[in-house]
């Protein structure tokens, strides 16, 4: 099977018209992200970057959003911000919420917002006034400890370690088969060792609230700026090293070309996180600087391929020889990408909540990258060797021992 | 098959063996495929994002620690200048690093001088600015440098012993940060970390006190007692804080204490939480001296017994107990004060493992509930396989016999991966994953440029065996460049990223290692092996 061969565009004499769909495309998402931050006074930052409070909570069904906003309200902590999530077990059902808090006061201790959260939680949804300890959230030594002190199966001396494994059986069919959400005692029964004096007894001593705190994340504001700025650091080394190396590999124009291309992705990838909602994290960090990785890896493609046919073609012009580059290696731009987009795309639709926004800054960055090597970084180049580099004349690419390689390479 | 391709397949075997042994085969060798499970489960290690757990940053106070050695200095100056007769109008601390002296005796200036050159070697002096004359002494970087490397030190070694106290699997407790003053403290397992915080954040000074006078209402009248002048070497410290009501002043009292304790935390021998003999339902902490301590202990009580002196216990800063010296009291003491069983044994624990130098503060709190961390597990293994089939299917479909070669060399690139990470003891992560799913884009990347590169070869007349050898020699150079501008970015990200970044892009750099071994290496063999095989001007299955 075969798809674009012996495909001849002209894609050079097309530059003006991508330069305006990039400019187009950089207008879209930097109107909505100044609006954002102007307008709206909000914020990109996750609280990874901005400080805060974030409490994932699951619930045995839909969740009652209106209630815990209520109780929440009542609790004082009107900045607070809920939003629903449906997960990958419950579709079109949202049993999870995510509770989002300001930093709060500094003087308090930093977990001060959390135990409001979970006071809350506790006094509008858990089971009221039992003064036993909640099963969906209890320990597996805490279950260990208290089956040990009841002994329901009368091992006596003889129990050892048994009721610490059947207390991490039990934990682990709460967490795994039942999404860490028991609504009742009947659905341990089929644990192995469970039997009925062992349940009976656990719901003697556990009380069975309807929700469980899946995730909690507190980041100072100290955290938050200084996880901000080495982000910001870490991408600014990240993109100077690859500088570096293309400029010793080809000539400095195309590691400058290559490095403005895949700032436009990150700066349009920001863009679409601010239209569609998505909040900046540490995860969504690493998503921006894979696309890096990736824009640049389709550049290289195309420019190796320049590098190798300026030698092949001394008579053509230099828009030629890349329009030529661009349309050899399309096959392969188009096949990679493609795949990559579906890789991305499964990653998306089934890598849960945690990778949302990963992996939507990657559906986003696979195009932007792809569409950029032709559109933005090779463009750069001709019109540099317009100006600089002499009609006719194609400018010098690679050093001595690389021409040597690649006659070398040719010759075998 | 000729001997260099016999070489080759060789190597790839020894490979995959040594790999999937990796992965597999320790720690012990599996007889079943249960065993096999529990091997894998035990070789990879998972970040406390996938099995749940608590990750903490908290930062140490250092100037505390600082502004210590400076209150100490300014203690040991005072005393020196008052036993040495040099009159001054006062000795104040500026700030955690500063001291100034002011109105010195004019005639006393050289005997100064001496007295801080000889005695106070830690700190340089200068005459202070607008003071006729006054000195200001300041404490030497060099020395600061030291207090905050040796109180990180010390803080670290504390927690660390609290923390296996505690009895806690597999914590982590490492530097972390680049301002020097941050402990990263991973627990997993531990779902909700305000025991452990508690345990962590206790500030664990222990001191046997002489009382000299109390106890008072409140600290002014205690002040009132010597006009406003407390006497040379004591302190005012307040009772412990009766947290139960709201009414502070009710409760609280004030006791003025020697400065010098007789006994430290640092004396104790052992400490341990036991039932309390008076209060039925209460717990107390018993603990018992060093022989050293005991020697200048027992002395001191029999002293004082003698005359009807007093004791406190301070705890934090905080008058715990004061009592009447019975009688001589050698090697023993203990803490009371309405503790329950658990707070004892904190406490106890907390005396055992040593005082933090510094208090703590924590910055950031991460709690990942075990539930969370399997389903993302399920998730990203399950969106990761997803992807993996996809991505073969299409590559067969499109490559057909050469699309088999491409999803070998993808599958050998995954079982190097993992195994490489088992060998190395890398940890998994979420982001991790997602490096994973990366490596199996840059994978099919190397691959469709080598076949594309061969198709084109094809199409410009050479028979297979040349256009495949073409194909893989000028694929080789864009293969090299594109994964050294990978890895040198993921470098970056591994050195200044953090936590989640540092995951991906650990995995990343491994899976393009290996990818180059397999999308060229693997691949031509498997290549050249099917050429040996085929007449040479046959067609090519690609």
């Amino acid at each position: 099977m075969e798809f674009f061969h012996g495909v001849n565009v002209n894609w050079m004499g097309k530059a003006k018209y991508f330069v305006i769909l990039s400019l187009l495309l950089l207008a879209v998402g930097w109107i909505s992200i100044f609006r954002t931050v102007f307008v709206k006074h909000g914020t990109l930052y996750g609280i990874d970057f901005r400080g805060g409070t974030l409490v994932y909570v699951r619930f045995a069904g839909p969740a009652p959003i209106d209630q815990i906003r209520k109780g929440l309200q009542q609790a004082g902590l009107s900045n607070s911000t809920i939003q629903g999530i449906s997960d990958t077990r419950s579709v079109g059902s949202q049993n999870d919420v995510v509770i989002g808090l300001e930093q709060g006061q500094s003087n308090e201790s930093l977990d001060a917002g959390k135990q409001r959260i979970l006071d809350v939680l506790q006094k509008t949804f858990g089971a009221a006034g039992s003064g036993k300890p909640d099963f969906n959230s209890v320990s597996a030594p805490a279950i260990a400890a208290d089956l040990t002190r009841k002994d329901p199966l009368s091992l006596g001396a003889a129990a050892g370690d048994r009721y610490t494994q059947l207390a991490a059986r039990l934990l682990s069919a709460r967490d795994t088969d039942h999404g860490g959400i028991v609504t009742s005692f009947d659905q341990i029964k089929s644990v192995e060792g469970a039997t009925p004096t062992v349940v009976n007894s656990l719901a003697s001593d556990f009380s069975l609230s309807s929700f469980a705190i899946r995730d909690a994340e507190i980041v100072g504001p100290k955290v938050g700026s200084q996880l901000r700025r080495q982000a910001i650091l870490a991408t600014l080394y990240a993109l100077g090293g690859m500088l570096v190396y293309i400029a010793f590999r080809f000539e400095w124009v195309y590691g400058a070309a290559a490095v403005i291309a895949v700032f436009h992705d990150v700066l349009i990838t920001l863009g679409f996180f601010s239209l569609f909602h998505f909040e900046i994290s540490l995860t969504v960090i690493a998503a921006l600087l894979t696309l890096v990785g990736y824009s640049m890896n389709d550049t290289i493609v195309i420019f190796d391929r320049v590098r190798e046919n300026l030698r092949l073609m001394r008579r053509e012009s230099f828009p030629d020889v890349v329009n030529k580059s661009i349309n050899q290696t399309l096959s392969r731009t188009i096949l990679t990408s493609g795949l990559t987009f579906l890789t991305v795309l499964v990653l998306f639709l089934m890598g849960g909540e945690v990778l949302r926004g990963f992996s939507f800054a990657m559906v986003v960055g696979v195009v932007v990258g792809t569409y950029s090597s032709f559109g933005i970084a090779a463009p750069i180049v001709v019109v540099w060797n317009k100006y600089y580099g002499g009609q006719g004349n194609p400018i010098r690419a690679g050093s001595a021992a690389e021409k040597r390689a690649v006659v070398a390479a040719a010759r075998r | 098959m000729n001997s260099q391709l016999k070489w080759k397949f060789v190597l790839i075997l020894i490979v995959l063996v040594v790999c999937i042994y990796g992965v597999i085969g320790q720690p012990a060798f599996p007889t079943s495929l249960a065993q096999v499970k529990d091997n894998i489960a035990k070789r990879i290690q998972l970040g406390l994002d996938l099995k749940g757990g608590s990750h903490l940053v908290l930062q140490v106070q250092l100037e505390e620690a600082i502004g210590q050695r400076c209150d100490e200095a300014i203690d040991d100056l005072t005393k020196q200048l008052h036993d040495k007769n040099m009159g001054f109008g006062e000795i104040r601390r500026i700030d955690d690093t500063n001291i100034l002296v002011r109105d010195l005796d004019t005639n006393s200036s050289g005997a100064f001088r001496d007295l801080v050159t000889n005695q106070f070697p830690d700190w340089s002096m200068a005459p202070a600015a607008g003071e006729t004359n006054g000195y200001q002494l300041t404490l030497k970087p060099s020395v600061i440098a030291d207090l905050r490397q040796a109180a990180m030190n010390q803080t670290l070694e504390t927690i660390t012993r609290r923390i296996n106290g505690l009895g806690l699997t597999e914590p982590t407790i490492a530097f972390t940060g680049r301002g020097d003053d941050e402990i990263l403290i991973q627990l997993p397992g531990v779902g909700d970390p305000a025991a452990a915080k508690e345990v962590i954040q206790a500030g664990g000074q222990l001191q046997l006190v002489r009382v000299a006078e109390g106890p008072f209402r409140s600290a002014a009248e205690a002040l009132a007692q010597h006009g406003g002048i407390l006497p040379a070497g004591t302190v005012i410290v307040p009772g412990k804080s009766d947290s139960a009501g709201p009414s502070k002043d009710s409760g609280q009292l004030f006791y003025i204490l020697d400065r010098i304790p007789i006994v430290t935390g640092q004396d104790l021998r052992s400490a341990d939480a036991n039932p309390s003999t008076e209060m039925p339902g209460q717990y107390e902490v018993d603990f018992k001296l060093s022989t050293t301590a005991a020697a200048r202990f027992g002395p001191f009580t029999e002293a004082q017994a003698a005359i009807g002196g007093r004791m406190a216990v301070v705890l934090d800063h905080q008058v715990y107990e004061a009592a009447t010296i019975q009688s001589r009291i050698e090697d023993s003491g203990r803490i009371t004060g309405s503790f329950s069983q658990e707070s004892a044994q904190n406490l106890a624990l907390v005396l055992r493992a040593g005082a933090l130098p510094a208090s703590i503060k924590y910055l950031e709190e991460r709690t990942v509930g075990p539930s969370l961390g399997a389903d993302s597990i399920r998730e990203g293994v399950r969106a990761s396989l997803g992807s993996i089939i996809v991505v073969m299917i299409f590559l067969v479909i499109y490559y057909r016999l050469s699309g088999v070669n491409a999803v070998v060399a993808l599958a050998l690139n995954l079982v190097i991966l993992v195994a490489f990470m088992a060998y190395v003891g890398a940890v998994l992560t979420l982001p991790g994953i997602a490096g994973v799913i990366l490596t199996i884009g840059m994978g099919v990347d190397s691959n469709v440029l080598v076949f594309e590169r061969i198709r084109e070869e094809l199409r410009n007349g050479k028979v297979p065996a040349n256009a495949v050898s073409t194909g893989f020699d000028r694929a080789f150079l864009t293969i090299i460049d594109t994964h050294v501008t990978t890895v040198v970015s993921a470098v970056f990200l591994f050195l200044f990223g953090t936590g989640p970044v540092k995951g991906f892009a650990v995995t990343l750099v491994i899976g393009l290692i290996a990818n180059v071994f397999t999308s060229i290496y693997v691949s031509r063999a498997i290549f050249d092996f099917h050429l040996s095989r085929m007449d040479r001007q046959a067609q090519l299955s690609i």
